[in-house]
């Protein structure tokens, strides 16, 4: 049982709304510049990357460096259009993504 | 005479490595006596025991908020996690969480009729098959070998802290319960011993836990702000861990920040202390998973 990424999204929403999208991604974020108990550096491993589209047209990206802290929180602000499904991607250095969606309805 | 001791441990620890870990606040406070009163925050202990205060109080306003907001606190995917285990047949016996107790927040308590809501506030208790306190970590694997013939979590593990955390978090806001400094209470002597650790100087250091959470609670130390040591919000999510960590891992980190040899995770010493830190904490509200500093 893996720990699930974490994802914000009002269900419904006003045409013209400004909302407040917030997610929450548990990772180690392993920054390559820690040595372990061998003395050596333990290998970088950090999410990357950040997508996120809606109805499949991206609306917020993000590339994440290695002083991002473990357990990401992102959020963002975007003005709600019309109703639709948000999916949320992130990569991290192996090429493993984990994702998430949301649907939210615009009256 | 304290405040000697307390420089020249300040002296000995240059690098500042210690102290940085003995507190769990913030740095909002300057003030020697505990922080002001805020009734809204739960953060204050009840009328039997007005003086607890929370670590909460001292931890500043950005991690307060990341604590209060259920989505914000990074504890919360572990809770989660475990919220999935809480559902999943595990071992021989075919049997989940949920089998027994039904859903974590069933207020029935499904078929054995033990709601998970306000089990976490109660805890240690006595557990009668083997005389010793117990606390929420140990009852899970108890019931996990005993009840599902599944392998037991490891104690610091990512399962066993969701876990710890999911059966705490269903009490939060319920004043912690403990009557184990009653001498005819079945956890006194427990209590007794947590005492004795509780106001033994150990360490290269040769402080106790008093010298710093009693007589010196809410004063600076160095850049921080010590705390009451309440163990009310465990398991806590700390900034510096990057994930939550048990009550026990708090223990350990104070004991080798004086320079004293750690108890194992799940000892006998342990539990006489938590027992005894429950007591100190009675009726401030379970508030996990805390996030602090």
């Amino acid at each position: 049982m893996a720990k699930k990424p974490r994802v914000k999204v009002p269900k419904t929403a006003a045409k013209g709304d400004m909302i407040n999208i917030k997610t929450l991604v548990s990772h180690k974020m392993e920054t390559g510049n820690r040595k372990g108990k061998d003395g050596k550096k333990v290998p970088r491993m950090i999410l990357n990357n950040f997508k996120v589209t809606f109805n499949g047209a991206a609306v917020f990206g993000a590339d994440m460096h290695p002083a991002v802290s473990a357990n990401p929180y992102i959020a963002f602000f975007m003005k709600a259009e019309k109703s639709g499904t948000f999916n949320f991607t992130w990569t991290d250095d192996s090429g493993k993504t984990m994702s998430t969606s949301a649907d939210m309805a615009v009256s | 005479m304290m405040k000697k001791q307390l420089n020249a441990a300040i002296v000995l620890l240059g690098a500042g490595l210690l102290l940085a870990a003995c507190s769990d606040g913030g740095m909002t406070t300057t003030s020697s006596s505990a922080p002001a009163d805020d009734t809204t925050t739960g953060a204050n202990g009840t009328s039997d025991n007005p003086d607890a205060w929370s670590g909460y109080k001292t931890a500043i306003a950005t991690t307060q908020a990341m604590n209060d907001d259920e989505f914000e606190n990074p504890g919360m995917p572990y809770v989660d996690q475990a919220a999935g285990i809480w559902d999943e047949p595990a071992g021989a016996s075919g049997l989940s969480c949920a089998s027994c107790h039904g859903a974590v927040d069933d207020a029935a308590g499904g078929a054995l009729r033990i709601p998970m809501k306000g089990v976490g506030a109660t805890f240690p208790r006595l557990d009668a098959d083997s005389g010793k306190p117990i606390n929420v970590e140990l009852q899970i694997n108890k019931c996990r070998v005993g009840q599902q013939y599944a392998s037991p979590f490891k104690y610091e593990s990512d399962e066993m802290l969701g876990m710890t955390g999911l059966v705490r978090k269903q009490s939060n806001g319920m004043p912690v319960i403990s009557t184990a400094g009653d001498p005819e209470d079945e956890l006194h002597t427990a209590w007794q011993a947590g005492k004795e650790f509780y106001y033994q100087r150990r360490g290269k250091l040769d402080m106790a836990c008093k010298h710093c959470h009693e007589d010196n609670a809410a004063n600076i130390i160095r850049a921080e702000t010590l705390s009451q040591g309440q163990s009310n919000g465990f398991p806590t999510y700390r900034f510096k861990w990057q994930k939550p960590g048990s009550l026990h891992r708090r223990f350990r980190g104070c004991n080798k920040n004086i320079r004293s040899t750690p108890y194992g995770y799940g000892s006998d010493e342990y539990l006489n202390l938590e027992t005894y830190l429950a007591w100190r904490g009675r009726g401030l509200q379970v508030a996990a998973p805390a996030v602090r500093k």
